[in-house]
């Protein structure tokens, strides 16, 4: 471990700090297009107590992680520098166990013996609106459920499972974040989280798709709504406005191995926001999927660049709406595998212009199973690849600050507090090794971790691993498509140096610009490569040599000077005036 | 206090072995009976049983997860030589209850390692109990309740070794009130030599295996049950294979 990330341990204690970050509440509109059914608004203080009593109560009967990790607590504290809301912020609530001692002193007290004999002796709290109002509703929003508590506890407890309660008890009593029903409604509404209308979305497909062709010269297609296809794919809505070099990088992989796909603008987004909700709503965002892939046949669905996605389809979906008949993957699993069966065409040396790390998603790595697989897809495509401290990585990756349904702008100070230790992780090795290219196969990442490394103002640029996928990748007819376009831009630069040129050091002029650049050599000791320092193409010669053509009769010339003798001979326009009249060939 | 010595000897006994019995099994039935809708492991290393159980093992006897985080590893050392130290002492104290005469031999065998640990232990107690008061942190999380079974093991040894190194009572006789309790036979207090430290201790024993099923002392059987810890994940429809089209 370096010294920087060390001293991010050495959190001073500031209790009650956590108390200034509040999201936002729903609005009833919201609210009433959940599928979990909650109360349009904040119920009176007078019915709070019992619904939310009631509510905790069935859920330690529905899950056993939540009445088991509401028993076994010691409070010992291993869990508590290893929040990244503990690190930035330093309030002790503001811990796994102390988040989670907030929902245990009320279980206590109301459904314990030692609780109900002893009270507060034993840590137990009667509820009070107050609680849930003040410090559930608080604290439950400043948890990313990035499950890496997890790890280092003795026993396993699951904060995320504890966090998952608190909220399905505070949704209960009408206490839900605006963000979160926002988004989980445009999913109802639209298929995805960013309430992408299916017009827009299909227009974007077709704007990435001219993209490739621009940079590639191959029709890549991106098929939307096709009626039947072997793969569903599901990107993270974002990819398709903000991150569209993943997406285009993923259209590239399915076109080089020849796939059979498409997406759909019923289900068009892998994200899950249910997981941050409720169990109602992460099943009935899933069933879309489901029923989508169903509908077309498809054999398998694919989840793009996309952490919690990956954990709602991983964990929940067969659970929750199986048997499934088809397989499922992660995008990265599926790269991986076309690039071991040696399906795709490959040059690592176009991404020799980046140093890569790489941000583990937290939900790839402990709930996804997925971090030799992303390594593998960037190593294959990179030749540089630095990989950040290990206790920062893999298993033990800290959350970007913004997941679990935190990434709303009124919390942006407690999202930057809790990037801190992500980015002193990738500030050493920018420091170290150069890296220059932070890859975040996440939407969640991609949209938090730039403006953290900007807080904390570190050079790095942040991307998916498919947009190095997509530097990398050759497609069929992409060489020579390429190959056309430099011989044309080649041709266009030998046009330029055949221009006189004048050097700047010495004013010497000559024919060519080859000949400056020789002298240079020569007389000035200037390599070849750092010519264009010194030698200038004589004014107005470059503008002289190009073709141009009278726009008075729209006869072509091979240089300017041709068309003003022609504008002079032919038309009677003086040579000072040519200007008006010739034009250089577009 | 005739009386008194008779119900920690001939009663409280076996209300403390039902509240601990009764307790404990309610308790694990609980968890036993809970559902879980889904599978939650944290990865890595649960793609089968067979991993999901070495994972258990692995963090039931070298506090695996405890050791991983640098900053942890002295409450690591605390804490296993503490839950050591208390097996061993148990082990140890198998000679009063097993055999009619002569201990078996592997209990005779740990007797020593046993005494070793009555000594030690106090020490990672202390750790224990200190790091709660000096530490600011963990005092915010601390509730009464830790302070108390940790105050109360402590009890628990300081009077066993006051019994055994101060005021001895007579072992033999000792071993005779124990095996008579398993055969549910009253002892006649009249009739042996039990002193004042030997009853001090037995009660604070029994008070605090009647503490158990309340308390997170039932973190031992918790976790074996332990959603992230002993969930796999096979993942059938994610791992299986596709026909080549």
């Amino acid at each position: 471990m370096g010294e920087q990330l060390e001293k991010i341990y050495d959190v001073e204690l500031r209790p009650g700090a956590g108390e200034a970050y509040v999201c936002n509440l729903t609005k009833p509109e919201f609210a009433e297009a959940m599928k979990t059914n909650i109360p349009k608004e904040p119920l009176p203080d007078d019915q709070m107590v019992e619904v939310a009593l009631k509510r905790l109560d069935e859920l330690r009967k529905e899950r056993k992680s939540i009445q088991l990790y509401l028993d076994i607590c010691v409070r010992c504290g291993a869990c508590m520098k290893q929040c990244h809301y503990f690190i930035g912020t330093g309030d002790p609530k503001n811990t796994p166990v102390g988040r989670a001692e907030l929902l245990r002193k009320v279980y206590r007290a109301h459904f314990t013996i030692s609780g109900k004999l002893f009270g507060k002796l034993v840590g137990a709290e009667k509820l009070t609106p107050e609680i849930l109002k003040n410090e559930w509703y608080k604290y439950f929003y400043q948890c990313s459920e990035c499950r890496r508590c997890s790890v280092f506890c003795p026993y396993g407890i699951d904060q995320a499972e504890i966090t998952m309660a608190g909220r399905e008890v505070l949704n209960s009593v009408g206490l839900a974040t605006k963000y979160i029903t926002q988004v989980i409604s445009q999913v109802y509404k639209h298929g995805n989280n960013l309430g992408i209308p299916e017009p827009a979305f299909k227009y974007n497909c077709q704007f990435l798709e001219e993209e490739i062709k621009e940079s590639t010269g191959v029709d890549v297609k991106i098929p939307v709504d096709k009626e039947k296809a072997e793969i569903l794919y599901l990107p993270p809505s974002a990819d398709l406005f903000t991150n569209t070099d993943t997406m285009i990088g993923v259209a590239k992989v399915f076109h080089a191995v020849g796939a059979d796909w498409t997406m759909s603008t019923y289900a068009s987004e892998a994200a899950n926001f249910g997981l941050f909700f409720s169990y109602d709503d992460l099943k009935a965002i899933n069933l879309r999927v489901v029923e989508t892939a169903k509908k077309l046949g498809a054999k398998l669905v694919v989840f793009g660049e996309c952490g919690h996605a990956w954990r709602a389809a991983r964990q929940f979906m067969e659970a929750m709406n199986g048997p499934l008949p088809f397989k499922f993957m992660n995008i990265l699993e599926y790269t991986a595998e076309q690039i071991r069966k040696g399906k795709l065409k490959i040059d690592k040396s176009r991404n020799d212009d980046v140093v890569v790390t790489l941000h583990d998603p937290c939900n790839y790595a402990r709930a996804g199973d997925l971090v030799e697989e992303t390594r593998f897809v960037i190593k294959s495509v990179c030749n540089n690849f630095v990989e950040m401290d290990e206790s920062v990585t893999k298993v033990k990756t800290f959350c970007c600050g913004g997941g679990g349904g935190l990434l709303t702008e009124e919390i942006m100070e407690l999202r930057m507090k809790g990037g801190l230790p992500r980015a002193t992780a990738v500030k050493e090795v920018v420091e170290a090794h150069g890296v220059n290219y932070l890859a975040a196969p996440c939407a969640i990442d991609k949209a938090q971790l730039p403006l953290v490394m900007q807080h904390y103002e570190i050079p790095v640029q942040v991307g998916g691993i498919h947009d190095l996928v997509s530097k990398a990748l050759i497609l069929e007819g992409q060489e020579e498509f390429e190959a056309k376009k430099k011989a044309e831009e080649e041709a266009a630069r030998a046009a330029a140096a055949a221009v006189p040129a004048v050097c700047g050091l010495c004013d010497a002029e000559f024919a060519t610009m080859d000949e400056c650049c020789e002298h240079a050599e020569k007389d000035h000791k200037i390599s070849k490569e750092q010519c264009d320092m010194v030698c200038e193409a004589k004014e107005g010669a470059a503008a002289e040599a190009v073709p141009a053509v009278c726009g008075l009769c729209d006869a072509e010339f091979a240089t300017m000077d041709e068309c003003c003798e022609h504008a002079e001979k032919d038309h009677k326009i003086s040579k000072e005036q040519c200007d008006m009249v010739c034009e250089s060939k577009k | 206090m005739a009386w008194l010595a008779n119900f920690v000897v001939n009663v409280l006994p076996y209300i403390t072995f039902i509240v601990f019995v009764v307790g404990v099994i309610y308790r694990i039935a609980v968890w036993w009976s809970r559902p879980s809708p889904a599978p939650i492991p944290v990865f890595p290393g649960q793609r089968t049983v067979g991993s999901a159980i070495s994972r258990v093992l692995a963090d039931v006897i070298i506090f695996r997860s405890l050791w991983q985080f640098p900053g942890n590893r002295i409450l690591w050392l605390g804490a296993w030589v503490f839950h050591v130290s208390f097996l061993l002492i148990l082990l140890r104290h198998l000679r009063y209850f097993l055999g009619e005469e002569a201990v078996p031999g592997w209990v005779a065998a740990v007797q020593s390692l046993g005494i070793a640990a009555a000594l030690v232990i106090s020490v990672p107690l202390l750790y224990l109990l200190i790091r709660r008061i000096v530490h600011a942190d963990l005092k915010f999380i601390s509730t009464p309740a830790d302070y108390f079974v940790l105050l109360l093991i402590l009890s628990v040894v300081l009077s066993g070794l006051y019994a055994k190194y101060f005021s001895t009572p007579f072992v033999v006789d000792v071993k005779y009130v124990m095996r008579s309790l398993m055969a549910l036979k009253p002892v006649d207090l009249s009739t042996v030599t039990l002193n004042t430290a030997f009853l001090v201790h037995f009660f604070l024993v029994q008070v605090l295996v009647m503490y158990i099923p309340f308390s997170k002392v039932m973190h031992l059987g918790g976790i074996f049950f332990s959603p992230t810890r002993t969930h796999h994940f096979g993942g059938e429809a994610h791992t299986k294979k596709l026909e080549e089209a």
